[in-house]
């Protein structure tokens, strides 16, 4: 990424007055410039008036994290904004970003209901008033909070680990024991999704959470707990074996590309799979086509 | 009559602190209902049948929807009162709503909620108006209490939750690691409901 796009201001004072490394300020160097230096758009009411204000956590192209606090205030929750998009025509906005979060909003309460772990919806706004002109703001969704890793971070620890670590080969089969323990838990945690007929649209390793347990062992790269599914922003009511596969195929893909050492490791999560729901077998049958033409069904004809 | 009326500020909502009660046995139901329905300013309350209403976290995410759409001036029923009632029921009909959720002539146990839209609604102008109102025996809004008055098979019909187990209410299971576990659940579910009313 280049400079000037991130700080424009520093990066002016930078080449027109050519000033070394040396006198430059040093929040220029710190890593965390760009969040401090981002303004993200006005909340929309009511959190705009919330103390203490929201934190940002991450953003994406359709909407923005914060934590905060539930209606309970002693309980924390997430909560997820869609802002208004300026360069929309504001109808089409509403009516898009309507859509859009009631859809994620149903998947959740319809899998909350079905016993599936994913974060209870807890509060929803499907038309929010922006911050100062109180017209349209865009919408918000506020879910349970969930403690722990995302399980991309946690792999992340683990190979991290097993590099530095000299093992022998027993102790390493051993740990990749461990991996495989989780990837059967993501398997069976993606087959309670689809047999509630709900597919997710983008699995990855970053849209799975381990909810920690209390672990006594505190020297290993902690792989226990339960898989908790997040981000149903792409998510949608389906049962159709295409859909399934597919949602499969896409993790299965993402663990490759982000975790090349736990990509023999993967076999486990279809076997996690399998035995999760009646309709599995018919779905990983599907998924081998998946396999060999990619996620986009063939244009030809 | 010692009145534990609780005045709570909930985060995120503009200044709008409301009162919470709850009456067990009450005698006078039917009375506080003609009020209701006479349009009498002073029992401009939420009357909730606290029958229907599983916990705290259930009544006051209600509370909150009907602030909000307060606060935003989108108010589907008369007013703040009656849309907290409302904003209970999962379903967009206000009069069911009513029916279900609102007091009735058999009311025993009752919770009242009023909310400060105005300064001159505060703690002691509420206390003293709803001691003298309300017959019945004042008991404090937690948890426990709620779980006990409210009847699990009612509330479970009325949000279309037949399949969800039904937390047990006997002593030796009631702070039983499941039995918190399907009370959590069912309680996910009908906040759920009420958050995706109208969808």
């Amino acid at each position: 990424m280049s400079v000037d796009r991130v700080y424009s201001e520093p990066h002016l004072t930078f080449s027109r007055f050519n000033l070394t490394w040396a006198v430059l300020p040093t929040y220029i160097l710190h890593s965390t410039f760009t969040m401090e230096d981002y303004k993200p758009p006005a909340l929309p009411s009511p959190f705009n008036n919330t103390t203490p204000p929201p934190t940002l956590l991450t953003q994406g192209a359709e909407a923005h994290l914060y934590k905060t606090t539930s209606l309970n205030p002693s309980i924390p929750a997430a909560l997820k904004i869609r802002p208004s998009k300026p360069y929309r025509h504001p109808i089409l906005d509403r009516r898009l970003t309507r859509a859009r979060i009631t859809q994620e909003a149903r998947c959740l309460a319809k899998l909350v209901r079905e016993g599936v772990s994913v974060p209870a919806l807890l509060a929803l706004d499907w038309e929010g008033h922006g911050g100062q002109e109180g017209g349209w703001g865009g919408a918000w969704l506020m879910m349970e909070w969930i403690e722990g890793d995302v399980v991309r971070v946690a792999l992340e620890k683990w190979e991290a680990w097993m590099k530095k670590a000299s093992l022998d080969d027993e102790q390493t089969q051993a740990q990749e024991a461990r991996v495989r323990a989780l990837m059967r838990k993501m398997g069976a945690a993606i087959g309670a999704l689809h047999k509630a007929g709900v597919v997710h649209g983008d699995l990855t390793t970053s849209n799975l959470m381990l909810r920690p347990v209390d672990t006594n062992d505190t020297n290993e790269v902690g792989l226990d707990g339960d898989v908790v599914l997040i981000d149903f922003g792409l998510a949608s009511q389906s049962a159709q074996d295409e859909d399934r596969a597919v949602d499969l195929y896409v993790l299965e893909r993402a663990i490759a590309s982000t975790h090349p050492r736990s990509e023999g490791l993967a076999e486990d999560l279809i076997v996690g799979y399998r035995d999760s729901y009646k309709g599995a077998p018919s779905a990983l049958k599907r998924l081998e086509d998946v396999r060999l033409r990619g996620r986009k069904r063939s244009m030809l004809g | 009559m010692a009145s534990s009326l609780e005045t709570i500020n909930l985060p995120h909502l503009p200044p709008l602190p409301i009162h919470v009660a709850v009456y067990r046995d009450v005698q006078n139901a039917a009375f506080l209902k003609s009020q209701l329905l006479a349009g009498q300013p002073e029992y401009e309350y939420a009357f909730i049948d606290a029958s229907m209403v599983l916990s705290r976290a259930h009544v006051i995410a209600a509370v909150f929807r009907a602030l909000n759409d307060y606060s935003h001036s989108r108010l589907r029923s008369h007013n703040v009162h009656s849309e907290i009632v409302f904003s209970l029921n999962p379903t967009n009909n206000i009069a069911e709503s009513f029916r279900r959720f609102g007091i009735t002539d058999s009311t025993k146990d009752l919770l009242v909620i009023k909310v400060s839209t105005s300064p001159e609604i505060t703690h002691e102008t509420v206390a003293t108006h709803l001691g003298s109102a309300v017959e019945g025996t004042s008991t404090s809004f937690d948890d426990q209490t709620l779980f006990e008055l409210s009847d699990i098979t009612k509330i479970k019909k009325s949000y279309k939750l037949g399949s969800l187990a039904s937390p047990s209410k006997a002593a030796d299971q009631i702070a039983s690691k499941e039995n918190v576990e399907i009370k959590q659940r069912l309680e996910n579910a009908l906040l759920g409901a009420i958050a995706l009313r109208g969808s």
